[in-house]
């Protein structure tokens, strides 16, 4: 099953659920309290859950590490590259 | 003490490492790269070769490549040029049909992979015999270094979007400091079929679907010290339709 096809049937079993509760086309006589909680159900997931990504998203960038030591130490590293491999005879330019 | 120092003596087991690098316009990153990795190579004792895969660079990367070969002897660096710029895919198959290894790491050659973080991905490979082992700047001590505020936003925001839609279990998909086993990445290789960023992204997302045990280990990325990284409007639009591909085919 692709991932297409999984996000297609977890949608529409959530979907199903949702027209159940909130228009009871199959008579199961849902309290009348219920279905006022159920029909703006999906505008509240999706709204949490852009809120949660977007939470989610600034945090990761605000805790990004910035890698200062790993930077400097190539630099370190990257002299003495050059010079031992001078010393070995390496040409760099032609 | 003793067990420390057996510990650091030569790693006697079978294994060999090849390292493939394919290069474009490298000459200056080249030495120092194979510098770097002969010198822990060397200290660690585990066998290796390192596969130069240059795409027919202008600016005399082959020229640069043969010098150290000659440095460093024919059995430790292999060149396998090609004449035109061919891809990242066929550049690792071109590079693995003459590897000895039965290892085999990727890397950028252009320094922004410090090489200190092949040990631990090697361990880490060890410790679990997994198939493959990738590097990720997207967890514990992982990082970055040399990028603004707009390129993180897009990386964390590119990343988040892919593991919502995918669930591939691997928080680095874009990376390519990655460990395989040298059946595996034949395997994969063969697979997978998109180009730049989204290459790495298959080759994981594929790698999960045929069942592979993926290991990851932290690694710092240092953006580019020589010669310009691009992320511009054209990497993100192909980005997305890889992103796309994946989703509806895998």
């Amino acid at each position: 099953m692709t991932k297409l096809m999984e996000w297609l049937f977890g949608i529409s079993v959530v979907l199903a659920a949702w027209v159940l509760v909130a228009f009871d086309p199959l008579d199961l006589s849902v309290p009348h309290t219920y279905r006022e909680v159920a029909w703006p159900m999906p505008l509240y997931l999706l709204v949490s859950f852009g809120c949660y990504s977007l939470a989610t998203v600034g945090y990761r960038v605000a805790t990004f590490n910035d890698c200062q030591e790993a930077a400097r130490e190539l630099q370190g590293q990257i002299k003495a590259a050059k010079e031992d491999l001078r010393s070995k005879g390496l040409k760099m330019c032609n | 003490m003793s067990a420390r120092k057996t510990s650091r003596s030569k790693p006697n087991n079978g294994d060999k490492y090849s390292v493939l690098l394919p290069t474009y316009n490298e000459r200056e990153n080249l030495p120092l790269i194979v510098w770097l990795l002969v010198k822990y190579f060397d200290e660690s004792g585990y066998k290796y070769e390192i596969i130069v895969i240059d795409d027919g660079s202008p600016d005399g990367t082959l020229k640069v490549a043969e010098q150290l070969q000659k440095i460093y002897g024919e059995d430790k660096i292999l060149l396998r040029p090609r004449a035109s710029k061919l891809g990242l895919g066929t550049a690792y198959i071109h590079g693995m049909k003459h590897a000895s290894g039965n290892f085999i790491f990727i890397m950028d050659a252009d320094l922004s992979h410090h090489t200190h973080h092949v040990f631990p991905l090697l361990r880490k490979q060890k410790e679990g015999d997994y198939d493959l082992v990738s590097g990720t700047r997207y967890r514990g001590n992982g990082g970055v270094y040399g990028w603004d505020l707009r390129r993180k936003l897009i990386s964390r925001g590119a990343n988040f979007l892919t593991q919502v839609l995918l669930r591939p279990g691997a928080s680095d998909l874009t990376g390519s400091f990655r460990l395989y086993k040298k059946k595996v990445l034949e395997c994969l290789v063969e697979r997978c079929v998109s180009k730049g960023y989204v290459f790495q992204m298959e080759m994981i997302v594929r790698a999960r679907q045929l069942n592979y045990t993926v290991g990851e280990v932290p690694i710092t990325f240092v953006d580019r010290v020589y010669g310009e990284s691009k992320l511009g409007g054209n990497e993100i639009v192909s980005f997305v339709k890889g992103l796309l591909m994946l989703f509806v085919t895998t």
